[in-house]
């Protein structure tokens, strides 16, 4: 077998969480309650926009979720397989030029010298201080001054790829189009159109400069904004996956049952609210840190190890985050159980929890995707402060906090290197955006009360 | 002072020697909703005229379209809403015409409105005297002393008592029935020409709706407003109403005056309506229930025929394909008109009037005869009052405080009480929905007598099926998230009746809808996609499921329109013809009491006032209350006398002492402050708890 597979934790559960949704999916498009909202969600020009985008990072994201460990050419003594150490992903093997491709320290966008002075040796063989030319950035232009023919030749050839790829998908879908023409599929023909032509210049420029510049170590910062939409991705669906069964069972049973089982919940997660949770993160991350790394037989490779603090932060966060989302059901259970359809159902004498699973959580899932929806962008954002303050993910995962960490330093460099914190911006800013366009319009289709004209 | 002066001369004499002239003329109106994807006619060619001093009822079912119009003469129309066409005159200007800005000096200085819901149509955060001041600022140039003497000249004159202090009061502090007048208060302030009542009294109980209506009926006469009434009650319209549009599907179908529309209906659809009001008359007999629904008003402009074809009883051959022109029934400005084909032939009879003759033989057959299902006895709910973070009890809500009540097998017993009451209460905590603090629930089952009001949960369980509940609101009672057929099974798979597997279970469900009217292809329906009707339809067959004895239902019409509360009191009835059903009935319409009930219980701050066969109760009222509540009612067929109640009912955390009722008693004696009395026998089946009954000499019986 030339290749290992790796199961990190958090691909099994990101890909659990992909069968979930399309499971849901399925479950959802069999009961009209349930289709009719998520055919609203996309009939909205906005949601479409934003699910074009999540889709393209989700595809990102699941491409770095396929983890394995090559085979190494020449096999040991013994005859068995040897593999090589590092775990690589789907993505990475895609992005094998860019990841190959270091130079020394920083370069500018698509510059072909360095951004620091070095010593630079002269043809002559004399030594002087200057900006030596990069390794890989332009490395293949004989004179620099054919600089600009090239980018433009290079940035022409990619948007002429992306503009026969959008005509070709243009023409795929269109039966699609007729099918469902409640879909303002112009919106997505568009949002697929400008992504097209920005990504196809994009791989064409990569294959001969840093298109967004190299970091301080010389690593490729598009390279390093693609691989942190991965771990963005994990922290903001794994950590519902923790919030979920804490706030469903807390959330209604604290507004079923009152009394003292509402007076303890509540107790909890006032408490709970008033410790800080950068504290409590900061501590429960170094307390499993501490672990890691007095069980070096447990975690093999780095990525193990570095992927155990992503889902142990994952956990943390979502054991300090419930809250909300149980104060919010508990609300709504205080008000469904007084309905008379559960009224209806204590005269017939269902048992308690066939009340709470038959007739309140189905009820209350709106209230659950409409939030999950708007906790993702909030994860997101979590994760890049606390990275940032040195709590979040390992220092060798690469996230968005961490890129933002790092150009801490570079903003106070004269010159100023912008681009790491710029490209981690805007990766993120789209995101997030897209996130919360797409949660608004899930709250608008699902809330009842925004539900206009309909019976 | 002498603005008051003026106000009266101009109200008196003069506004009278004016009436009859028109001071607003609708004309040809088209109001037009976007609803998804579809285009609602919700307002669709009506054309009437409002002449001052005169009282112009607009009346139809819930989605007719009426409320549309309204807000359409406002301009007040939600984001969806457009007027496409027709015009709006008051006096000579067209409204319809005029810029925003204009029309804003126009509401609320010459038409004004006043809303259904008292509890949201006042700004909670301002103070009752603001609200009024306001429209006199904005209208009348009124600042500082001026404006509050006359805001609180207002106040006097819709009758709010005290109105000195309660110019300074927030509206959360005042009841329903004062808010409502405070809100007509603000609505008079200007002097408007117009008064537009969208179902201005249907959020209030009878007594306090008697009064708010009584209230209109004055100022009307006082200062020669005209009054656009909208609503659907036909019990107000005969008492307030001068003439008469009855609407259906967004068209007027009639117009005439009170006596027109009343004595002799000409249009089927009003015919129906008045046929299918509930009344001692019609007992023993089925009600006329208008069969089917009004059409989608999306889908009104592809019907080429009447609209009311496909549900009229007299319907000819051209109606489905020939749209009826209106056609006037005499000459003269307040002749009738009806849009209907028939009356091209000629008019229509007269109606038989509701109230007829004593025909009670039914109801006394069989009394005594049928044995006890269930007996109540004391029945009490207390909420204790919490407060402070020690949660400590400082006080209690008697909800229920010492309820009797007897049910017979086969037969119906009303619980007749205002809202507050504690009768929804009563009802619940028999079936142990609530759990009640006192008293006894006695069920006979087999000859044993078994009190539900102690048993353990799990031995309740067992006994859960011989009673059930229909609630009133039909949209929040079936939970949307489950089939009919889950809706259906649910008991019977809980409680183990009505089918051992899931084929028996399969054919008892079918037959039950079939029972209760409803298609078989329901089944694999979600309620949203039912109207209320049909909503009540299989909330009666859940209940009926799990063949109970007893159902408690609680206000099953009262969230219905007319036509669907007779359909709904039609299969009632005919269940307990078929399946010998017991029925709590518990109701604030006493007209439904009248048509179904055996006996009646009448109730007032969680105790039972009244209570007698259904013939000595309404016929023969005793208590006070009772008959307060009794002519209170507006009745389609004349005009009663109606007994004035002060006030408002009081708190059932602090009721008064003695008697609950003497404060608003207009026979009180100094006796009723002492203590409550004790039930005194007026028959031997009719007892009423009021001193007025006792045989003390020199007690001044009404």
């Amino acid at each position: 077998m030339p290749l290992l597979p790796v199961f990190l934790p958090t691909d099994v559960l990101l890909w659990l969480l992909v069968i979930a949704a399309v499971g849901y999916g399925i479950y959802c498009a069999r009961r009209p309650h349930l289709a009719q909202p998520w055919s609203r969600v996309f009939r909205s020009p906005g949601a479409v926009v934003a699910g074009v985008l999540l889709g393209c990072y989700l595809l990102i994201g699941l491409a770095d979720s396929l983890h394995f460990r090559a085979r190494l050419e020449q096999a040991s003594a013994s005859g068995q397989a040897a593999y090589a150490p590092e775990v690589l992903s789907l993505l990475d093997v895609a992005l094998a030029r860019l990841r190959a491709g270091t130079e020394r320290s920083y370069s500018a966008p698509l510059a072909t010298r360095a951004f620091v002075r070095e010593m630079v040796e002269q043809p002559d063989g004399t030594t002087r201080r200057g900006f030596p030319r990069l390794r890989q950035g332009g490395a293949h232009l004989e004179d620099e001054s054919q600089w600009t023919e090239d980018i433009a030749r290079r940035a022409l050839l990619g948007l002429a790829c992306g503009a026969a790829l959008w005509l070709l998908l243009l023409w795929s879908i269109r039966p699609l189009m007729r099918r469902a023409p409640a879909v303002p599929w112009r919106a997505g023909l568009i949002t697929v159109g400008v992504l097209l032509a920005l990504s196809g210049p994009v791989v064409v420029l990569a294959g001969g400069y840093h298109v967004l510049g190299t970091d301080k170590v010389g690593q490729d910062v598009l390279l390093l904004s693609l691989k942190s939409v991965r771990t963005s991705l994990v922290i903001g669906t794994l950590t519902t996956l923790v919030i979920l069964p804490f706030g469903i069972t807390f959330g209604v049973v604290a507004g079923y049952f009152r009394g003292w089982v509402d007076d303890v919940i509540q107790y909890v997660y006032t408490t709970l609210n008033s410790i800080p949770g950068v504290l409590l993160i900061a501590a429960a991350v170094l307390m499993m840190q501490v672990y890691v790394d007095s069980h070096p037989d447990l975690f093999p490779t780095a990525a193990q190890r570095a992927d155990l603090r992503l889902l142990f932060l994952c956990i943390i966060l979502g054991v300090t985050s419930w809250t909300g989302l149980t104060r919010l059901l508990r609300g709504e259970t205080l008000k469904l159980a007084e309905l008379e359809y559960v009224q209806a159902a204590h005269a017939f004498g269902v048992s308690h929890g066939r009340v709470l699973s038959r007739h309140l959580v189905p009820n209350l899932m709106h209230i659950v995707v409409i939030s999950v929806a708007i906790d993702f962008s909030t994860l997101v954002l979590t994760e890049a402060v606390l990275s940032y303050i040195g709590v979040g993910v390992d220092p060798t995962t690469v996230s968005f906090g961490t890129m933002i960490n790092g150009a801490r330093l570079e903003m106070s460099r004269e010159p100023i290197v912008w681009w790491s914190l710029s490209a981690a911006f805007v990766f993120m800013f789209t995101l997030v955006l897209s996130a919360n366009l797409l949660a608004d319009a899930v709250r608008d289709a699902f809330d009842p009360r925004v539900r206009i004209g309909v019976a | 002072m002498s603005d008051a002066t003026q106000r009266t001369d101009r109200a008196g004499p003069t506004a009278s020697g004016a009436a009859g002239e028109r001071v607003l003329e609708v004309d040809g109106l088209q109001t037009d909703l976007a609803s998804g994807a579809e285009i609602v006619h919700a307002v669709d060619g009506v054309s009437f005229e409002l002449r001052r001093g005169e009282c112009f009822a607009l009346v139809g079912e819930s989605g007719c379209g009426k409320s549309m119009t309204a807000m359409s003469l406002m301009r007040l129309l939600p984001a969806a809403g457009e007027i496409t066409g027709g015009a709006v005159r008051l006096e000579t200007q067209d409204l319809l015409a005029l810029p925003e800005v204009a029309m804003r000096a126009v509401r609320g200085r010459r038409v004004a409105m006043i809303f259904q819901e008292p509890a949201t149509s006042l700004n909670p955060v301002l103070t009752v005297g603001r609200q009024i001041t306001e429209v006199l600022e904005r209208h009348l140039d009124m600042t500082g002393q001026a404006a509050r003497r006359r805001a609180l000249e207002l106040l006097d004159a819709v009758g709010v008592p005290d109105a000195a202090r309660r110019l300074e009061e927030y509206p959360f502090q005042l009841s329903g029935g004062l808010r409502q007048r405070v809100m007509i208060a603000a609505a008079l302030a200007a002097d408007p020409e117009v008064l537009i009542a969208d179902e201005a009294t249907t959020a209030l109980d009878v007594t306090i709706q008697a009064q708010i209506l009584e209230l209109l009926q004055g100022l009307q006469a006082a200062r020669g407003m005209a009054i656009l009434l909208i609503t659907h009650d036909l019990g107000i319209v005969a008492r307030l109403a001068d003439r008469v549009a009855v609407m259906y599907a967004g068209e007027i179908v009639e117009f005439g005056t009170r006596e027109g529309v009343m004595r002799a209906p000409q249009h089927p659809y009003t015919q129906m309506l008045f046929a299918s009001l509930p009344s001692a008359s019609r007992r023993g007999m089925p009600l006329a229930a208008i069969p089917g629904q009004v059409p989608s008003l999306a889908r009104v402009h592809t019907l080429p025929g009447c609209r009311f074809e496909a549900r009229c009883n007299q319907a000819l051959a051209r109606c489905r394909d020939v749209k009826p022109p209106m056609i006037a029934l005499g000459q003269g400005v307040d002749a009738g008109r009806v849009r209907c084909h028939l009356r091209s032939e000629g008019r229509a009879a007269a109606r038989a009037p509701l109230s007829a003759p004593e025909i009670w033989a039914e109801a006394e057959a069989g009394e005594a005869s049928a044995p006890t299902l269930l007996r109540v006895e004391n029945l009490q709910v207390h909420f204790p009052i919490q407060r402070g973070i020690l949660r400590r009890t400082v006080g209690t809500v008697r909800a229920v405080d010492g309820v009797d009540l007897l049910l017979r097998e086969g037969r119906t017993l009303a619980l007749v009480g205002e809202s507050g009451c504690g009768k929804t209460t009563a009802g619940k905590a028999i079936l142990r929905l609530i759990e009640p603090s006192g008293g006894r629930v006695t069920l006979a089952e087999s000859g044993a007598q078994v009190d539900l009001a102690t048993l353990s949960r799990a031995a309740l369980r067992g006994r859960r099926g011989v009673m059930q509940i229909v609630f009133q609101d039909p949209f929040a009672s079936l939970n949307p998230r489950m089939r009919v057929r889950e809706i259906l099974e649910e008991g019977m798979v809980s409680l183990g009746r009505g089918g051992a597997d899931a084929a028996a279970r399969a054919q008892r469900v079918a037959a039950l809808l079939e029972q209760v009217g409803l298609p078989g292809e329901a089944l694999a329906r979600y309620p949203h996609e039912f109207s209320g009707g049909q909503r009540q339809r299989i909330a009666i067959a859940r209940a009926l499921a799990v063949e109970p004895r007893l159902i408690v239902c609680d206000e099953p019409t009262s969230a219905l329109d007319v036509s669907v509360q007779a359909q709904i009191l039609n299969l009632l009835k005919q269940l307990q013809q078929d399946l010998g059903l017991s029925y709590l009935f518990i109701t604030h319409n006493l007209a439904v009491v009248e048509y179904l009930a055996h006996e009646i219980a009448v109730m007032y701050l969680g105790r039972i006032v009244e209570r007698g066969a259904v013939h000595e109760v309404l016929r023969r009222p005793q208590h006070p209350y009772t008959r307060a509540l009794l002519s209170a009612v507006p009745e389609v067929d004349g005009v009663r006398e109606v007994i004035r109640l002060g006030g408002e009912p009081p708190s059932a955390a602090n009721p008064p002492a003695g008697c609950h009722f003497h404060p608003r008693c207009p026979q009180v004696r100094p006796d009723c402050r002492a203590a409550y009395p004790p039930a005194i026998a007026a028959s031997p089946t009719h007892t009423a708890r009021c001193v007025l009954l006792a045989p003390s000499p020199g007690s001044a019986r009404a």
